[in-house]
């Protein structure tokens, strides 16, 4: 939970609410990216970002987000993150 | 869940960056003069730290003279029993959708845990994000959704954002059990306890990342103690290990920074003022094992009340039912703020596992109890 998991966003969904596709080791997610947007909300494609729990917390380099990836992997984390995200598209099922 | 498989130094993904790491630490710790008798205690404050440390063996790695002592950084840990008790009677009123992340299903309270109430009927659900518990409020008008809130720093920004998005949407069924909490208040608790002797921290990143670093200014500045903010790979762990330490051999006290790539000097601005907007401090906010702790829990703000879970159910801290005591024969309080390890803990491996967790600390695997459980454990088997 307090460790978050790299994701690159692929597109904005929706401007207004301030949301984005992010793909997450290879697994699809919205994700707000209101504490990341600064003025152009476009530029943020390609990007990648920290999530934590469905939101976008900081902005971090490629090598950074791989880095952190297999530590989280290491860790058990990153399945335990991807297994959430499951359980919550369950959930809203 | 099945057993991890070990991991040494020599696995680590950077080993020659490891033991280069390694070796300054113990020439550090030898010129302060820190011995296996004599330690100097370095507190991660962190439970992502605390995982990292177990998963990778540094404990053992590091030279004999450096102990860590494990810090209240784990918020389901923390959690009181109080809380999960109104969890679950918030979770059994007809018509509620309770909503929870994962990591707080098995967090034990007097009648039930969690995971306990959705067996016997209620509607829990696990969630990943209070995103998605928004969208179940969209989606199921009749019904109200309920959202735990619960964590530290890092967490907060995302219910307080969650909860100004349903304002703007004027949803009307939708509302959040606010359990946040706080990192500096409790290290300062720490602090002032005569009985704990803590040479230096290692900061929370991803807590940091939110406040930024000057909230820690009071430790260097009223208490003298080094503190250096961390990233939770193994090298950035070892790397603040070594700051802490050169700190202590130079005679100094600062709040320095390893984790600069993703923790900005003065945290995140939206993120600061969303919470800002959306939450005040309490006077003060029970923690399991530590008591309560004078303005170290938030609660929604008058303006934002008709989502506030507290308020909507007529429970929580307003109503003065408080101060149901916590369990018997376990140490988790002892062991939440490092004065007993796990294992001094006569319930650990016994009644306590993290299939039948007794204490909080062996419900996440950010729990001292369960990482020493998951790793530690195994290692000295294995040995
Ligand atoms: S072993 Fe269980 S009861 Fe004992 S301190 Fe740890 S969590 Fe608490």
């Amino acid at each position: 939970m307090c460790l978050g998991i790299p994701g690159k966003i692929i597109a904005i969904t929706d401007a207004a609410r301030l949301m984005a596709m992010a793909e997450v080791s290879g697994v699809r997610r919205e994700v707000n990216v209101a504490c990341v947007a600064g003025n152009d909300l476009e530029a943020l494609v390609g990007a990648w970002t920290l999530i934590h729990v469905g939101f976008a917390m900081s902005l971090i380099d490629e090598d950074e987000a791989a880095r952190t990836l297999e530590a989280l992997r290491d860790l058990g984390e990153a399945q335990e993150a991807l297994d959430q995200m499951a359980a919550a598209d369950e959930a809203l099922a | 869940m099945t057993a991890p498989v070990l991991k040494f130094a020599s696995e680590f993904r950077d080993p020659a960056a490891a033991k280069v790491l390694l070796a300054a630490i113990a020439r550090k710790a030898d010129e302060i003069g820190a011995t296996r008798a004599k330690p100097v205690h370095i507190m991660e404050i962190c439970g992502g730290h605390t995982h990292s440390i177990f998963r990778y063996g540094l404990d053992k790695l590091i030279h004999d003279g450096v102990e860590f002592i494990h810090g209240p950084g784990c918020p389901v840990c923390v959690l009181p029993m109080a809380r999960v008790d109104e969890c679950v009677e918030i979770a059994e009123t007809p018509g509620v959708i309770f909503t929870t992340f994962g990591d707080a299903m098995r967090v034990p309270g007097h009648r039930k845990s969690l995971i306990q109430a959705k067996s016997a009927g209620a509607d829990i659900r696990m969630v990943y994000s209070p995103l998605d518990a928004l969208e179940l409020a969209r989606r199921n008008p009749g019904r109200e959704v309920v959202f735990f809130g619960l964590g530290f720093e890092t967490t907060t920004p995302s219910t307080a954002l969650s909860i100004q998005a349903a304002a703007r949407e004027r949803l009307t069924n939708f509302s959040v059990f606010c359990n946040h909490i706080t990192v500096p208040e409790p290290i300062k608790a720490l602090l002032d306890d005569p009985d704990m002797r803590l040479d230096g921290f290692i900061g929370p990143g991803h807590v940091s990342m939110v406040i930024g670093i000057h909230p820690y200014d009071f430790i260097a500045a009223d208490y003298g103690k080094p503190i250096v903010v961390a990233g939770f790979e193994p090298t950035d762990l070892l790397q603040s290990v070594l700051m802490v330490l050169t700190q202590i051999a130079e005679g100094r006290a600062a709040v320095e920074n390893q984790y600069g790539r993703v923790v900005p000097e003065h945290g995140n601005p939206v993120s600061l003022a969303a919470i800002a907007d959306v939450y005040e401090r309490r006077p003060s906010f029970e923690w399991r094992g530590l008591g309560e702790i004078d303005a170290s829990g938030l609660r929604i703000r008058p303006k934002y009340a008709a989502f506030d879970a507290e308020e909507k159910f007529g429970i929580g801290y307003a109503t003065g039912r408080r101060n149901v005591p916590e369990l018997e024969g376990c140490a988790c309080g002892s062991v939440m703020i490092g004065k007993l390890k796990p294992t001094q803990c006569p319930q650990f491996g016994k009644g306590c596992v993290p299939e039948m967790p007794l204490g909080a600390l062996m419900v996440s695997s950010e729990g001292a109890c369960a990482a020493y459980w998951q790793y530690a454990g195994a290692r000295e088997a294995a040995e």
